[in-house]
């Protein structure tokens, strides 16, 4: 599904991935971990379209469309979705309607009248209970005011309202309580399928005990260093990252 | 040099007041006009060097001759460009400075007298409140407007009586020649009167320039309402010079929705309220969306003078091409308004890097027992709202819309008529679509 070649990307004039590689497979979850300054989030946003990176070099597909090439808006059109680590509030401008615009911009894009009003709705509905999300927050303005566990909820809302193939979840765990992360990792798994993929970044392994990757790859310095079944994961954080550097070197060679 | 001089519009009016025909209005009348001009005559049209001229410079505009009082044709003439969809209200148009036209619905309103302001003047409100309110400022465009309106609207809604819906006045700018016209409007409500009046401003495909200098004066006397809503959506050949001088009577209550959209290469509107009584409470609310080459400069001054009143003013403007934004808020509390509590906020986006905006909120406290604020902002677009919008899949047109729906929403959000909110929602969708 995707597929990401020797991926080079720098924000100014750093560099900040140095040639990635990774495949997901329909129907997968890859979890990306890493100390502070790998470069996970900056694969988030490559991903995403985000136009203070530039890539150099290398290649992202999403089953052979080439995501490089697009808006973040075409990007997000063709099934890539960003759960951000720090959602933006927007007042004035309401969940609802905002939800409503991308869930019908996306329909346009693939040639789908707009979703009639009562089917909207009965999605919303459906849709908000997965999160535990209220009306009340549903109908408020984008992430004015949310705490950060409600901000996050309502990124995995939107997440669940339109239906992407590929979704990346940047440090979503982060300020999340015990509940509210139970809540969203639970909201995640309802959602995954044989038709979709997950890639999760984060700092801990607490997020994967209640999503379990099927893949977790360790991102070092702009690559990935080692990649390995979910195990792996725990072995981080018994370790650390330390022994990472070594292993870097090694590559490097 | 003295040939540029004969030729520009000062000169024009120096004679127009000459010439003059004022035998058939009552001698109260012709001094007041008198005293007008010669004030007018004393210190001239307003230059950049006058502090609340600084940013907007009236010279070439005022440099030029005009035709005065020219006679257009009004058979036939189209204001769909005043229509607001789905909106019911009686209509009243006027035509450059010569005409008002007043239709049927207007007579059967009960307790409302709309007439043309020179049909007017035996009315004892006009007698009483005709330039004894825009006339104590010392504004040289007031003073030419008293001296030299040629029309205008009277609207008298009486005792207790509230209008069954708004009235719609279309101010429509028409005419092949370069004209220059002023009209002058009394409004005045009595005891626990209401009414919304709704003034759109259109200028007629192949209009010449032309330059319109208008005065309104409202007084609301107790507990009466008004809902005031200016909608300029003229063209680049019309330039205004506005002033709405307000006075308001004790539980009056006053609410202004001023609205700019790309259209009118010059607009200057001055937007005054005098809270003389107890309990008096003054919104003016303002979206101003230009573009191109346009300025549009909001001046307003509230003058808190008695206790236990409430004042409350948002401008919001957003610029684009070349174009400039000005604002001075001016707030006033007397020593007498104790327990005042008055609101000014004024935010700017500017949409680009060519556009200005200049911003004055101004605040004089001279009582001590007030809750008084004011601020103003001037951004940008935030990116990282932008491309969170993207990200959802939402076209870059699309999330510039509603973001800049979203800044104007302090404001839209009040609009006490949700057709004009409505209407001005998709003005300024078209107003940014131009690009």
């Amino acid at each position: 599904m995707l597929s990401i070649k020797n991926l080079h990307a720098s924000i100014g004039d750093k560099q900040i991935l140095k040639g990635l590689n990774l495949e997901v497979k329909p129907g997968e979850v890859h979890a990306i971990m890493g100390p502070n300054g790998a470069g996970k989030s900056t694969l988030g946003n490559v991903l995403a379209g985000r136009d203070s990176y530039e890539v150099t070099e290398g290649s992202a597909t999403l089953d052979g469309v080439d995501l490089l090439d697009l808006s973040p808006e075409d990007r997000a059109r063709e099934g890539v979705f960003l759960a951000f680590q720090y959602p933006v509030e927007i007042p004035g401008v309401s969940n609802i309607n905002f939800l409503k615009t991308a869930v019908n911009d996306i329909r346009a894009y693939k040639g789908l009248a707009p979703m009639e009003a009562k089917e909207f709705l009965r999605m919303v509905k459906e849709k908000q209970q997965l999160v535990e999300f209220s009306a009340n927050l549903a109908n408020r303005s984008l992430n004015e005011g949310f705490s950060g566990g409600e901000k996050k909820r309502n990124e995995i809302f939107q997440l669940a309202m339109l239906n992407p193939k590929l979704s990346i979840l940047d440090e979503t765990d982060s300020g999340l309580d015990i509940d509210a992360l139970r809540i969203v990792a639970n909201g995640v798994n309802q959602l995954r399928s044989e038709n979709n993929a997950f890639l999760v970044i984060t700092h801990y392994q607490r997020l994967l005990d209640y999503i379990v990757p099927d893949v977790v790859h360790v991102l070092y310095n702009g690559r990935i260093v080692k990649s390995g079944p979910k195990e792996l994961a725990l072995e981080l954080e018994e370790k650390g990252y330390d022994w990472l550097k070594e292993l870097d070197a090694q590559n490097a060679l | 040099m003295s040939t540029i001089v004969s030729e520009s519009l000062f000169q024009q009016l120096v004679t127009g007041f000459q010439e003059q025909e004022t035998a058939a209005e009552p001698a109260a009348l012709t001094a007041i006009r008198q005293a007008a001009f010669a004030r007018f005559q004393a210190v001239g049209f307003p230059t950049v060097k006058h502090e609340d001229w600084k940013y907007t410079n009236i010279h070439k505009l005022v440099s030029q001759p005009y035709v005065l009082n020219a006679d257009v044709a009004i058979d036939n003439l189209d204001f769909s460009a005043g229509d607001i969809p789905a909106l019911d209200a009686h209509r009243i148009v006027v035509v450059n400075g010569q005409y008002v036209l007043t239709f049927a619905s207007l007579e059967a309103e009960a307790g409302l007298t709309v007439k043309s302001i020179e049909d007017a003047v035996e009315e004892p409100e006009f007698i009483a409140h005709f330039a004894q309110h825009a006339d104590q400022t010392d504004s040289a465009l007031v003073a030419l407007n008293t001296a030299l309106y040629t029309t205008g609207v009277y609207i008298h809604v009486a005792k207790n009586a509230v209008l069954s819906k708004p009235i719609q006045i279309i101010h429509v700018s028409t005419g092949v020649d370069e004209f220059f016209a002023q009209t002058r409007s009394l409004v005045v409500l009595a005891q626990n009167a209401e009414a919304e009046i709704i003034e759109s401003f259109i200028t007629l495909a192949g209009t010449a320039k032309n330059f319109q200098n208008k005065v309104v004066e409202v007084v609301l006397k107790e507990n009466a309402k008004l809902q005031h809503y200016y909608l300029q959506v003229a063209e680049a050949a019309s330039n205004y010079t506005f002033h709405t001088e307000v006075y308001q009577e004790k539980h009056s209550v006053y609410n202004n929705y001023n609205c700019n959209f790309p259209g009118a290469s010059f607009v200057r509107h001055n937007i005054n309220v005098r809270l003389d009584a107890e309990n008096v409470e003054s919104h003016l609310y303002g979206i101003n969306l230009t573009a191109d080459d346009q300025l549009v400069d909001i001046h307003t001054i509230v003058d808190h003078l008695k206790p236990h009143c409430e004042s409350y003013e948002w401008y919001k403007n957003i610029t684009q091409d070349s174009s400039t934004a000005v604002f001075n808020g001016k707030i006033y509390v007397r020593e007498d308004a104790q327990k005042t509590n008055a609101f000014q906020q004024n935010n700017n986006m500017l949409i680009s890097d060519k556009s200005a905006v200049y911003t004055k909120p101004q605040l004089e406290i001279f009582a001590d027992d007030v809750k008084c604020s004011h601020g103003c902002t001037i951004g940008q677009f935030d990116n990282d709202a932008l491309f969170y919008l993207r990200a959802r899949g939402i076209g870059e047109h699309s999330a510039r819309i509603l973001l800049v729906h979203a800044f104007a929403f302090d404001v839209t959000s009040r609009f006490s008529n949700e057709i004009v909110r409505a209407y001005v929602e998709e003005l300024a969708s078209k107003g940014l679509d131009r690009n």
